[in-house]
This record gives structure tokens, C-alpha cells and sequence, in this order.
């Protein structure tokens, strides 16, 4: 019994701490990726390369004064940061990083926890993720904060009936919800459910970056309109606070992608978490172009594309899958 | 003290201490936090009972959504908790709701005290594990089969809600554009500046 406790721990701990650097990192990448794009060079002075820039902003954020407005709601301000930052570290609990291995006369397997329901567990986290930032615009007592949770909060809804629908066809043909599970059937990569379901594969990666507020769908940060939306009120830690979870939550959307679509840690010669660190890299690879690629939507436009047609293409894809499973069962 | 127990103890301490917290408070924000604290509760009751599918249904639809837009409507309408409610209601509605009230608190204590919940809590437990009850294969083969009538039944009652809604919605939007348009029309603004 307490040995799975302190299993289950140290897991969760190298998972916290690769996920906390992972995004202190992801910052230099999105810089230094958005230099080149744009024929800059990025950050070169603090070390190598500009390598310890990340250490240099977290020590610059810490030590910056925590200026709190006079009309803030107290408790809910305070409290708005942290939960923008739980859930999205949660995600993580569900996510198959590598094969099983046996170590110490334990059989460990390479995930936290392997629910039945996985793929759920990760939907009711990301629902939960919303109130972080509609509490934060709303307790902020400002008016581009209430409008930058105003427009994120309805954005997040109506996305996620899409993001929801998207992922139902791989469900289908995988007739499972265990994440563990769904890796295991992807093990050539003529399985990988990237090819069986590519019209759920660009509406998941569409609705994952509207829900991660992202570029081309970061309106709720809209910073000629907004300043900087919903977080315009916070500073120091409590600023990165956000920071760190809009890249925690890029991160684990790309692990849900890479789990769904592409295979998890499935791969041939190098070991499954290298596998699995590069398939996420790539995605994160992939918001950074998008980023520097495409400009932002205006707000109606970006409602009429969730509703008008990323929701009936992600109806048509899960009845076109249902008819072709129930066939091939029949057949 | 078993993990489950313990586990069980502290998410029910949680969920009745915020459900009170929610009736309480003034404050319709925290109410309403106290809300999904109390549902995020209840959830791990249920997972607790083996019932994965419900608890991530009741977190996904109540407190990923529903509240939500609870949220959403507070906001919008600005309520703070220092709103004038009226005067007090008069003394005998007052009495009615005391008595009412002691007679749903002793029948809670004759439902907890004839041992009916503690025994199907203790079974519940003892099955956790089993994917045998509550499953999304056990729920959806009773909705598509069993229950496949009431099921389509409230697929019609939500879209008739919905159009209902769609409706209500629509009629007011015309009224509300008449109206500004009257108000905006040069000769009211003109006899406003004169005014």
C-alpha cells in the first residue's frame, strides 16, 4: 500500500519539476524561435548562447515589488493566479511519458495514474482552468481585465464543444478512454491515429490553441486593445504565476496531442521518454510558428469560426467515424 | 485509519462545510466557489465509489460549465453581497420556514440513523476497484437500451428549452435596437441639447 504512495510521489515530483523547467525553458525557445522568424537573434548575454536567460527573468520577477491595486476584491485576487496554475499542472496526472519498466522488484509504470477514463480526466481539468482567469479579470476591479475574462471566458466555452467533439472519432476507433491504452495501439506509425482521423487531428490542434489562449486565438490578451488583458493588474510573482501556467497549459496540450495523435512515447531505437520529449518539442515548435505566422482574429470572426464551422466539421468527422466503425464491425 | 476512510472522512468534511459556506455567505462569488469546491468534493466521492465516469461528468457539465456561466451572470449583472434585499419577511413565514426546516434535519437524522446510508457507503467502498458500477460502458448501455426513451425524450425537452431561449432572446434584441434607434433619431438628441 504505501510503497505505490511513495511511487506514486517521486513520480509526480520529477513530472513537477520537468514540467516547471520545461516551461522556464519554453520561454527562451519562443523567444530565441521568434527572433530567427523574424530575423533577430534573441536573447545572447546571459550565458551561452543566452541559455541562463530564463534564470536571469524568474530572478528579475521575484525580486520586482507585488503591487496590489486599491479596488481589488482581496481574496479572490489572491486567489485567481493559483488557480490558473493547478489544473494545469493536473493534466499531467493522466499522461503516459514512457513504457513500463521494472526497477527495484517494482513494476513502474511510465504514467501517474492509468484511470480508465483518462481522456475525461483531461477534459474536466481543462474546464476547470477558466475560472483562474475569469477571477482574476473580475477581481481585478479594471475594465481591460473584465474584458480580457469577459472575451476568454466565452472563448473557452464555445471551444471546447469543438475540442470535445474532435477527439471522439480516435475514441471510437481506439473504443477506449485510457490514454495507456490509446498509446498502445498506435505502436508502427501506420497506426498512428494522425492518419486515421486527420480531420480530428487539425480541429484538436485548432480548439487546443484556442483554449490555450495562444496565437492566432489570444484575444483575451489582446495587448493593442487590452493592454494585457485579464492579468493587466498583476506583477511579480503573481504575474509569472500566469505566465508559467499558459506555457504549462501549451505543454500539456502538446502531450495530450502527441498521446492522441502521434503515438506517445512510441518510437523506434532511442529510449520511449526521448521519444516522447521530442514529439512534444515539435508541437511546441509548431505554436511558436503559428505565433509568427499568422496575425490575430477579430473577436466576431474568431466566434463565427468556432461555431460556424470548426463545430459542424467536428459533428461530420464523428458521424463519418461512427458509420465507417460500424461498417468495418459488420463487414 | 485506512487511506480510504481517510480519504472518504476528509472529502465529506469538505463537501458539507462548503455546501453551509455557500448558503451562507453573502458574497455571490465566493458563493459560488464554495459551490464547485463542494461539487469537486462530491466527485471524489464518487470516484471513490468506483463511479469514475460520474464524478468526471459532474466536474466536466457542473462545475466546468454550469458554473460557469453562474460566474459569467453574476459578473455581468455586478452583484457584490451589499445589495438592499428588501425588507424581512413577516413573522409567520418566518416561523414556517424555521418549522420546515427542523422537519427536514430530523428527517436526515431518521434516514442517517436507520444505518441504510452507512451500509451502502461501507459496500461502496469495499468495491472500489471494481469497474463493475458506474462505468461508461455500465451507463451507456442502460441509456441506449433501458432507458433509450426517457433518454430521447430529454434530448426534446433540452432543444425545445433551447429554441424557447433563442426566441425570448430574439424578441427583446428587436425591442432594444427600436428603441435606441428612437433615442438616437437628430431631433431627440437636438431637443436633449436645447434642453
Amino acid at each position: 500500500m504505501w510503497e505505490i504512495v511513495i511511487i506514486s510521489s517521486i513520480k509526480v515530483l520529477l513530472v513537477v519539476v520537468a514540467i516547471l523547467t520545461g516551461c522556464a525553458y519554453a520561454t527562451y525557445m519562443e523567444r530565441k524561435v521568434l527572433g530567427h522568424m523574424q530575423h533577430r537573434i534573441g536573447p545572447l548575454y546571459a550565458g551561452p548562447y543566452g541559455l541562463l536567460q530564463p534564470v536571469a527573468d524568474g530572478l528579475k520577477l521575484i525580486f520586482k515589488e507585488d503591487i496590489v491595486p486599491d479596488n481589488v476584491e482581496r481574496t479572490t485576487y489572491a486567489l485567481a493566479p493559483l488557480l490558473a496554475f493547478v489544473p494545469s499542472l493536473l493534466t499531467f496526472a493522466v499522461v503516459p511519458f514512457a513504457a513500463d519498466v521494472d526497477m527495484f522488484g517494482y513494476r513502474i509504470t511510465g504514467v501517474i495514474s492509468d484511470l480508465n477514463i483518462g481522456i475525461l480526466w483531461v477534459f474536466a481539468v481543462t474546464s476547470l482552468g477558466v475560472y483562474g482567469l475569469v477571477l482574476a479579470g473580475w477581481s481585478s476591479g479594471s475594465k481591460y481585465s473584465m474584458l480580457g475574462a469577459i472575451r476568454s471566458s466565452a472563448q473557452m466555452i464555445s471551444y471546447e464543444v469543438a475540442y470535445g467533439l474532435s477527439i471522439i472519432g480516435v475514441i471510437l476507433i481506439a473504443n477506449t478512454f485510457s490514454l495507456r491504452e490509446i498509446v498502445e495501439q498506435q505502436a508502427s506509425i501506420t497506426d498512428w491515429f494522425v492518419f486515421r482521423q486527420p480531420l480530428g487531428f487539425l480541429l484538436f490542434i485548432t480548439c487546443a490553441i484556442a483554449e490555450t489562449n495562444r496565437a492566432p486565438f489570444d484575444l483575451p490578451e489582446a495587448e493593442s486593445e487590452l493592454v494585457a488583458g485579464y492579468h493587466t493588474e498583476y506583477s511579480s510573482m503573481r504575474f509569472s504565476t500566469f505566465f508559467i501556467s499558459e506555457y504549462a497549459n501549451m505543454i500539456a496540450v502538446s502531450s495530450v496531442a502527441t498521446t492522441l495523435f502521434f503515438g506517445g512515447w512510441q518510437g523506434p531505437l532511442l529510449p520511449p521518454i526521448l521519444w516522447f520529449c521530442i514529439k512534444v518539442f515539435l508541437f511546441m515548435f509548431l505554436y511558436i510558428w503559428l505565433r509568427a505566422t499568422f496575425p490575430r482574429f477579430r473577436y466576431d470572426q474568431l466566434m463565427a469560426f468556432g461555431w460556424k464551422v470548426l463545430f459542424p466539421l467536428a459533428l461530420l468527422n464523428t458521424i463519418v467515424t461512427a458509420g465507417l466503425v460500424m461498417l468495418t464491425d459488420w463487414l | 485509519m485506512s487511506l480510504d476512510t481517510l480519504i472518504f472522512v476528509i472529502s465529506v468534511i469538505v463537501a458539507v462545510f462548503s455546501a453551509t459556506m455557500m448558503i451562507v455567505q453573502r458574497n455571490p462569488i465566493a458563493s459560488v466557489l464554495y459551490l464547485i469546491v463542494s461539487l469537486v468534493a462530491q466527485a471524489v466521492l464518487y470516484v471513490q465509489l468506483g463511479a469514475l465516469f460520474l464524478g468526471s461528468i459532474l466536474i466536466i457539465v457542473y462545475a466546468g460549465a454550469i458554473l460557469v456561466l453562474f460566474l459569467f451572470i453574476i459578473m455581468l449583472l455586478n452583484l457584490r453581497g451589499n445589495e438592499d434585499l428588501g425588507e424581512k419577511s413577516p413573522l409567520v413565514s418566518q416561523a414556517t420556514k424555521f418549522i420546515v426546516s427542523i422537519l427536514f434535519v430530523l428527517e436526515l437524522v431518521f434516514v442517517v440513523r436507520s444505518g441504510y446510508v452507512a451500509e451502502s457507503i461501507a459496500t461502496g467502498v469495499a468495491d472500489t476497484g471494481s469497474t463493475g458500477f458506474g462505468s461508461v460502458e455500465d451507463v451507456a448501455l442502460l441509456l441506449f437500451t433501458r432507458y433509450l426513451y426517457p433518454f430521447e425524450l430529454t434530448s426534446i425537452l433540452l432543444l425545445a428549452a433551447i429554441v424557447g431561449a433563442v426566441v425570448m432572446a430574439r424578441r427583446e434584441n428587436r425591442d432594444i435596437q427600436q428603441s435606441m434607434f428612437v433615442e438616437q433619431t437628430p431631433s431627440e438628441t437636438f431637443k436633449k441639447g436645447q434642453g
